[in-house]
């Protein structure tokens, strides 16, 4: 038995991983997300940025299927997922992490894993054999421990875990799903400096057949990582390009970086 | 199961206790109390399903527990077999379990505890008023127990010893579920519901499905009731009842095994065994004993939150702390203190 398995095989090669198009959401009249379009290529690093409050976390929680848009439509791997349940999106290949950390308090920080795995599982109904014995399932969660670095306090209870260890909990999981598409909120917020250079040598480290869009205020990490660069402003798309591009042009030091 | 472990022993010699119990007790009222105590101790496990592996705080509880009885009771009384009765205990029980689950796993937390609550009036309602069918009042009789491969269990250790089976194996059930894939995905939408979601979850039907499986077994648990008290009355769906098998689960802490059964054990002795006789101010307190099963729950809630068996746990744990090591040096802190 493999330990994920996924539904829906992609034909041939799209030349988009994640396509939103014209994506419209408002909350009463605020408009949080506004005509936006993206286009990520497969393997791409997408970086976006924008002020508190452009809408960054809420196009994620668009495309996961925690929201649903007003209008538009989103793309995985050639699939129109406009429609699909958020936890289908899951089956499809969408991964995520959360800017707030949200993960299993009581439980081990193997555990936590394990039970991403066990999502993509048909294992996760059954209800007469023993968990702890699934030693597929268990392998795959230790091997994703062990690229972000925690294989060696993986049975230690995660109340009893630091704000960095907690923060590459969120992206073992993430990437435990052997997701097409990650996404990424926020993964550097509230890191030391020695943690946030660990995260960035595990974003680095992730292979190119996932893609990634990353949501970070942090400049000098995300620069780094980023080719492509999208920056939102009021839930609209208001510069869009490569790295150099975009922090060469004016509107970005307007809006966000400051002069 | 290879070797002996302590835990495997400790369950082994519980086992061979409960099964002796008619012979150590001896007198059939003692007996009959302790039945209680295990066909209780099936609904506050069942209960504790939900509350304590689900999050979800259900009040409805009796009316599932009484639908089961009030099922086993009337086919019995049309004159059908026992095999046909408890056959409909139990798809009645479920049943109502499934529109129960429809219309309170909309939501969770207080929305579904008054939902629940609300659907538990209901049975209660159509037990008092809806005479034709439930002889209001006055109840439906049960005049025979059944008597499986040919064994009466028309007397009290017979009884008891039926009731036995059944809870183990709700026990079993119970261990195997906890530790099961599925009982990890309920845990697992009690604490990250959203995230679950995103991970690839169907919270809505895994709750749904937890919930029949609590459902079944609070159905086997009224089965159980309408056999021993051989008789059914609206009282059974009372909101009293569903409190008390909360009560149940979280006196003795919710989400462990024990717990359930130790919480079905305080609330059926309290009710049922004249405690401290002879005790004199201790013996006239407990004839009051819903004011002291009152003052014990206050107890156990101020001085162990999460249930007398974790609290026990605890405290246990700390005394051993404090017999193999001195307190660390508090003389430090208390100057620093201002």
């Amino acid at each position: 038995m493999t330990a994920v398995q996924r539904t829906a095989p992609s034909a041939g090669a799209p030349t988009t991983a994640l396509g939103v198009q014209r994506l419209c959401k408002s909350f009463g009249g605020l408009k949080v997300t506004c005509d936006v379009t993206l286009d990520v290529a497969p393997g791409e690093r997408r970086l976006i940025i924008g002020p508190n409050g452009a809408g960054k976390t809420t196009l994620f929680n668009l495309i996961t299927g925690e929201l649903s848009p007003d209008s538009g439509s989103i793309i995985l791997d050639g699939q129109d997922i406009t429609r699909v349940p958020s936890r289908r999106r899951a089956h499809l290949g969408l991964a995520r992490t959360y800017q707030i950390i949200t993960l299993f308090g009581r439980d081990t920080i193997l555990r936590n894993v394990t039970l991403a795995l066990l999502g993509l599982s048909r294992l996760r109904w059954d209800p007469f054999v023993d968990l702890d014995r699934e030693h597929v399932l268990i392998d795959a969660a230790r091997a994703a421990l062990v690229r972000v670095g925690l294989a060696h306090i993986a049975e230690r209870p995660l109340a009893q875990t630091s704000y960095g260890e907690r923060r590459r909990v969120e992206i073992a999981m993430a990437l435990a799903q052997n997701p097409k598409v990650l996404l990424l909120d926020e993964p550097f917020a509230g890191l030391s400096v020695d943690e946030r250079r660990d995260v960035q040598k595990l974003l680095l480290a992730i292979p190119r057949d996932v893609t990634i869009v990353m949501i970070e205020h942090d400049m000098d990490v995300a620069l780094e990582f980023a080719e492509q660069i999208t920056l939102l402003h009021f839930g609209e798309v208001i510069v869009e390009g490569s790295r150099t591009q975009v922090v060469a042009d004016p509107r970005t030091r307007e809006v966000y970086l400051g002069h | 199961m290879n070797r002996l472990t302590p835990r495997g022993a400790a369950i082994g010699i519980a086992v061979l206790v409960l099964a002796a119990l008619p012979v150590w007790i001896g007198n059939p009222y003692y007996i009959n109390v302790a039945s209680q105590i295990l066909l209780y101790a099936v609904l506050a496990l069942a209960l504790n399903v939900m509350v304590g592996y689900g999050g979800l705080v259900s009040l409805g509880h009796a009316g599932l527990f009484a639908m089961a009885g009030y099922a086993g009771a009337l086919v019995l009384q049309a004159g059908h077999g026992h095999l046909l009765a408890d056959l409909s205990a139990i798809v009645v029980a479920v049943a109502a379990t499934a529109v129960f689950g429809l219309l309170s796993l909309r939501s969770t937390g207080i929305g579904f505890l008054m939902i629940t609550l609300a659907l538990g009036q209901i049975v209660w309602g159509i037990a008092y008023r809806w005479a034709d069918l439930t002889n209001g009042d006055n109840g439906v009789n049960v005049t025979t127990r059944p008597a499986p491969f040919g064994i009466s269990l028309a007397s009290a250790d017979a009884f008891y010893w039926a009731t036995l089976l059944v809870f183990l194996l709700a026990v079993v059930t119970m261990a195997v579920f906890v530790r099961s894939p599925f009982g990890a995905s309920l845990r697992g939408t009690r604490d990250q519901p959203r995230r679950m979601n995103a991970l690839g979850y169907n919270v809505w039907l895994i709750r749904f499905v937890a919930f029949l499986f609590s459902g079944f077994w609070t159905g086997v648990a009224g089965l159980l009731f309408i056999y021993y008290n051989q008789f059914v009355s609206p009282q059974v769906a009372a909101l009293q009842a569903s409190a008390e098998a909360l009560l149940m689960v979280i006196s003795g802490g919710t989400a462990t095994l024990l717990g359930p059964i130790v919480g079905a054990a305080i609330v059926v002795i309290m009710k049922n065994v004249k405690l401290f006789e002879n005790w004199w101010i201790l013996g006239e307190l407990f004839t009051h004993w819903n004011m002291m099963l009152g003052v014990i729950f206050v107890a156990i809630v101020t001085f162990m939150p999460e249930g007398l068996v974790p609290g026990s746990v605890r405290l246990w744990k700390r005394g051993l702390q404090s017999v193999r090591k001195r307190p660390a040096v508090p003389a430090k802190l208390e100057e620093r203190a201002p």
